[in-house]
């Protein structure tokens, strides 16, 4: 008991981060915590990444070669699971804990113990799943979306190891976005009030509570699935009285809101880099706060667009259709806000800009091929097409990817104290720009002219494209590697940075030295 | 927002992890568990890994809590922590709602859609072709097809344990209500009488909502495998009693810190925390009598 | 060993044969051969085309903003960070777009859901990994399963044109005749699909979706399965020969006779 009194006491200032491995397991510092979620999302983004190499070269033409139809839908659902619960969400988290107490002005995150659990929940969930991998019968083969009763009656076993890990990394969620909202909250520094947040602390204020909201409903989704494989249960089962489609709803109802998760903190993200590099405030600061507002409420009101041929009602199809199409009027105010934000400034082109801009216009692509996806008749159509893996793939890289790739090279100097190599960062950002449009542009035309997602081979009509798409594709993945050896190269011994390295910045991140030091803001600064 | 003194950042602390190493253990011993049984193998190992799992788990949730209670015993903890605290656990209670109106939702549409199709009806009757026979009532006492799910002979009434239990836990939000009152006035004595009343109607609620178990196993045909009315019946009371017990548990602890001489009339966020989570579990029971037991 | 051997040739092969022998550069929709999926057709026309319009105005409003006020050249920045009126305008003029997409959709979608008066129905079961046709004014029912030979996909003889798509039994139907899809499954979700008549319709265990077409022109036209369902997912193809009226009933008569 003396000691924790003492601890206090003491000033805070004399604490380094602990010596040797137990500094990173027993953790309660944001910004230890963030650069291990930050290293581990990565990681999974190269598993992941990893697995889609196979589909792609599984892929590259007709006929089965690399390997069976059987384990093509593992990778297909494995990489699905990954990249989303592993790569995109762990990594916006990890930018949230190294960014918003740095943004807002706080010593730490709100609830530090909780903190460090919510990473390790995230390694666990994780491991769980990879485990899959390696049991009898594979790893679950149903598609992320897990439909029943595909995963249930006709599981592999492992689907009972993928449910509960689906828990884990639930609750691991929602203990990291509990944490964001309560640090946003409660924790700004004196004179910070909500409309002076950051664009970034924002979005992310909006996505935690999209989390809480949403993640609970997968975690009963996934329990019913539990339920009818191992206790006899009849949710998704017509012969006892439920429903498949049951699934898909519920499924869905957290799934769309879950794709804006995926979204929201990068528009975050680049509402921060675009002023800086134009060197020009944010255009129509509060019309972004509602906009994004405006998306979330939406996102809870449009989740049958997924679900236009499973048979809805008439009016059911009609109102979804309706509902999804608003959605593009909030999200075209943000895009014309970043344009105009850029109109009249100062414009330079360092790599996070690079990916800002690159955001912008691939995002619009994949924006309005969403749009016409939300077009009911013609859905039945595109459904289940790889016109629909064209769309999420523009929305989830040059988006969700494009926004964290900006971040870590926006926000490295302040991490590590060292400046990357600009002209090794503008090579990612071209060969990236260049593989991703090759991989995913002639994917439209797949889906177009018929071809369906989740295909292991396929006629040989397709061919040509797939082919192109698959060069596309290891261009795009090995151009990552050089990411990998930018940040190494930089962290060893790249050259000092300042404490506010671009010209334009704006924001309490940039007042801390470079690295940011152990402890930041213990006392909260002012702000007027 | 303006604190002055600094936030309290807690050292590191080995319970993280360690929960994390337990949570690995519980539910990969419980996966097994359940695959191993429904494929007919032993399970005797990955009993043994729960087991611990779950001991780990709980050793980590005492430690933690003792780290917490020392650190707010000592003093640590300014206003601006005891916010955090309270929002923290609002929106772990807001998850929670949620988490049930999932479930609410699929009541919803299993009785207003899919069984109504089921039974020929609505826009897509057509699904009755092929369940001939089959018709639409609620509750649903005969299935699609009564060879794979057996439905149940009959249904718990709300009249008579239901409605009792109903009363049981709107008496406990009272008597919560009162013992928070007690507390504000720091009348110690009668805070604790009538927290421990809360706690034992809690108890006396989950011995009847068991006892209600039993009768549907034993009597009424009415369980898990009857079909969707028994699959959702249990879905729903049954997550709702393991809210009971853990809320009952949370109010138990209190108890003993009540009992220990913690909390004051004016720094209690654990006693509240506790009361919240009691008062949202006796609305999702009111939730529930409405429209699982009554409509 | 040998299995990697094989598969190391195939993969060789595969690479250095020439693919344009193979295929064929199919960017859109078929247009189709029944009135839904031309309207189908024109709908996602239409509202491509207001796509393209909107993301060229992004992007050149983007490419102008990035060229003309360029740090390099020494561009300095303006101030202005609101303005109400144009925020109302680009909020307004996105909604009256949607609407102009909006109105023939919404024609559309009901007549997609109009299966009354139909003059003939089938019902389609799926099945892992083929379908079942049922004529349900006939005395007819057959099974309808792949028959890509497994060498081909082996890559151990050479791919014919209908590879992945050829069955056993293709669905027979008359044109110009209104038919009712009652459309099922046996197991999993399936979703049958022929592209040339603008839908696909999921196949929900236990339940029955309703869909219809009217074909134009007589012809063979494929689909494929489009909705996860295992392993044989790419295995369970659709041919339908759709075939005048009068050789429909003889086509009919065959059957039965066979069958009776
Ligand atoms: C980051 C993730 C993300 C984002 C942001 C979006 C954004 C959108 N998505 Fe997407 N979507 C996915 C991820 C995402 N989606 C995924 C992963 C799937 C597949 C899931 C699966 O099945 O596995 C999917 C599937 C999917 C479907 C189902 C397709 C099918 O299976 O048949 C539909 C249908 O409506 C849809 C629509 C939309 C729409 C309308 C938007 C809108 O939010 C887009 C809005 C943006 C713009 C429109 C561009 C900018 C706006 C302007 C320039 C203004 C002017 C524009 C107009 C007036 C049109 N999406
Ligand atoms: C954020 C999410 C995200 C991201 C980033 C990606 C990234 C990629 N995805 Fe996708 N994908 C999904 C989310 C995502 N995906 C989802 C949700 C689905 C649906 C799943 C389902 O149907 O259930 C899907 C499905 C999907 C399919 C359809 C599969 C099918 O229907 O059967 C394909 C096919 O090409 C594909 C390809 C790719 C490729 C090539 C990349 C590339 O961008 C990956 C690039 C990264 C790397 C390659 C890693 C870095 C490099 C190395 C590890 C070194 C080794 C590299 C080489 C040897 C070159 N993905
Ligand atoms: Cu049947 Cu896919
Ligand atoms: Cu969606």
């Amino acid at each position: 008991m003396s000691s924790v009194a003492d601890a206090h006491a003491a000033d805070h200032h004399d604490h380094g981060p602990a010596k040797g491995i137990g500094r990173w397991l027993f953790t309660t510092n944001h910004k230890d915590i963030g650069t291990m979620y930050l290293v581990f999302s990565f990681a999974m983004f190269l598993a992941g990444g990893a697995m889609a190499m196979i589909i792609r070269a599984e892929l590259f033409q007709p006929g089965l070669q690399m390997v069976e139809p059987a384990f093509f839908n593992q990778m297909t659902t494995m990489h699905g699971l990954v990249m989303i619960f592993g790569a995109v969400m762990p990594a916006f988290v990890g930018l949230a804990n190294w960014m918003i107490p740095l943004m807002v002005g706080a010593p730490d995150m709100a609830l530090p113990r909780m903190n460090n659990w919510s990473f390790w929940l995230l390694v666990t969930g994780s491991l769980i799943l990879m485990s899959t991998l390696f049991m009898d019968g594979g790893a679950p083969n149903f598609g992320w979306t897990a439909y029943a009763p595909l995963s249930t009656t006709y599981g592999p076993d492992s689907t009972t190891f993928f449910i509960f890990s689906v828990h884990i990394l639930g609750i691991s969620s929602i203990m990291g976005a509990i944490n964001v909202i309560a640090t946003i909250i409660n924790m700004r520094a004196p004179g910070m009030t909500l409309m002076k947040m950051p664009m970034f602390v924002w979005t992310w204020l909006i996505t935690a509570f999209l989390l809480i909201a949403v993640l609970p409903v997968l975690a009963g989704a996934v329990t019913m699935l539990l339920m009818d494989i191992h206790f006899g249960t009849a949710f998704f089962d017509a012969a006892g009285g439920g429903d498949p489609v049951l699934y898909q709803h519920i499924f869905w109802f957290f799934g769309h809101p879950e794709v804006y998760i995926l979204i929201l903190p990068a528009f975050g993200i680049i509402s921060q880099i675009i002023p800086t590099f134009s060197r020009k405030p944010l255009f129509g600061y509060t019309s972004m706060v509602y906009a994004t507002a405006a998306i979330a409420i939406l996102s809870f009101l449009v989740w049958s667009h997924h679900m236009f041929t499973v048979g809805l009602p008439l009016p059911g199809e009609l109102f979804f259709m309706y509902a999804t199409m608003i959605i593009a009027v909030p999200t075209g105010v943000k895009i014309f806000n970043w344009i105009t934000t850029m109109f009249r400034g100062s414009i330079s082109f360092e790599t996070p800009m690079l990916f800002a801009i690159g955001f912008v216009v691939l995002f619009t692509v994949g924006g309005l091929s969403g749009v016409m996806l939300a077009i009911a008749p013609a859905d039945f159509q595109y459904h289940d097409t790889y016109f629909v893996v064209a769309h999420f793939h523009y929305v989830l890289i040059p988006g969700a990817i494009y926004g964290i790739f900006a971040s870590v090279y926006y926000w490295l100097p302040k991490w590590s104290g060292r400046m990357y190599s600009e002209a090794l960062g503008k090579a990612h950002f071209w060969l990236s720009f260049i593989g991703l449009n090759i991989a995913f542009f002639p994917m439209h035309f797949l889906g177009l002219a018929g071809m369906p997602r989740r295909y292991a081979d396929y006629p040989i009509q397709f061919a040509n494209f797939n082919q192109v798409s698959t060069i596309g594709a290891f261009l795009f993945g090995a151009s990552q590697l050089l990411l990998v050896f930018i940040v190494y190269r930089a962290v060893k011994n790249g050259p000092k940075a300042d404490a506010k390295p671009w010209e334009g910045a704006e924001g309490l991140e940039w007042t801390v030295p470079s690295p940011a030091p152990y402890h930041t803001f213990e006392q909260p600064p002012r702000v007027d | 927002m303006s604190s002055n003194q600094s936030y309290y950042v807690p050292e590191s602390s080995i319970w993280p992890i360690v929960g994390s190493i337990g949570m690995f253990l519980t539910f990969f011993g419980l996966s097994t568990l359940l695959v191993n049984q429904s494929n007919g193998d032993p399970t005797t190992t990955a009993w043994v890994v729960f087991t611990i799992g779950a001991l780990v788990l709980i050793y980590m949730i005492t430690g933690w809590l003792r780290d917490v209670i020392r650190e707010s015993r000592a003093g640590l903890y300014d206003a601006q922590m005891d916010r955090s605290f309270r929002q923290g656990m609002s929106w772990f209670i807001f998850s929670e709602v949620a988490f049930f109106a999932a479930l609410f939702g699929s009541l919803f549409y299993i009785r207003f859609f899919a069984v109504p199709w089921l039974g020929g009806e609505g826009a897509k009757g057509t699904a009755n072709m092929l369940w001939e026979g089959f018709q639409a009532q609620w509750p649903l006492l005969s299935n699609p097809d009564n060879s794979q799910f057996a439905g149940p002979d009959s249904v718990i009434g709300p009249w008579g344990l239901p409605l009792l239990n109903t009363l049981i836990l709107v008496t406990s939000s009272i008597t919560l209500t009162l013992s928070h009152k007690a507390l504000k006035y720091d009348k110690r004595k009668q805070t604790i009488y009538w927290l421990a009343a809360t706690v034992a109607l809690g108890a006396i609620f989950l011995f009847f909502q068991i006892e209600e178990y039993i009768e549907a196993y034993s009597h009424l045909n009415l369980t898990l495998d009857s079909g969707i009315y028994g699959s959702i019946f249990f879905l729903m009371t049954g997550f709702h009693g393991l809210h009971v017990l853990l809320g009952g548990i949370i109010l138990f602890v209190v108890l003993m810190r009540l009992i220990k001489g913690h909390f004051s009339a004016h720094d209690h966020f654990g006693y509240e925390a506790g009361a919240w989570y009691w008062h949202f579990v006796d609305v999702v029971w009111i939730m529930l009598f409405v429209f699982v037991y009554v409509i | 060993m040998s299995v990697q051997a094989l598969r190391a040739g195939a993969l060789a092969t595969a690479v250095t044969a020439p693919s344009s022998a193979l295929a064929e550069w199919g960017v859109n929709l078929p247009e189709g051969v029944t009135s839904i999926s031309n309207t189908i057709y024109d709908i996602h026309m239409w509202v491509f085309w207001i796509c393209v319009v909107i993301g060229v105005g992004v992007f050149l409003a983007i490419l102008w903003s990035v060229l003309a006020y360029r740090h390099s050249k020494g561009a300095k920045p303006a101030h202005f960070h609101e303005n109400t009126t144009v925020e109302i305008i680009w909020t307004v003029i996105p909604f009256l777009i949607l609407i102009m997409m909006a109105i023939p959709a919404t024609g559309t979608l009901v007549d997609m859901y109009d299966t009354s008066d139909a003059e003939m129905e089938i019902k389609v079961t799926g099945y892992q990994w083929r379908w079942q046709y049922e004529y349900m004014d006939e005395d007819i029912s057959f099974f309808s399963s792949a028959d890509t030979p497994r060498d081909a996909e082996r890559n151990l003889i050479e791919k014919t044109e209908d590879y992945k798509y050829s069955v056993d039994n293709p669905l027979v139907l008359p044109v110009d005749t209104k038919i009712r899809f009652l459309i099922t499954s046996n197991d999993v979700i399936h979703s049958w699909w022929v592209p040339e008549f603008g839908w696909k319709q999921d196949a929900i265990p236990g339940f029955i979706n309703k869909n219809w077409t009217k074909i134009e022109e007589p012809g063979t036209y494929y689909g494929l399965c489009a909705e996860l369902c295992g392993q044989g997912h790419s295995d369970m193809p659709i041919e339908v020969k759709a075939v005048p009226k009068d050789e429909y009933r003889e086509w009919v008569a065959e059957q039965t006779g066979d069958d009776g």
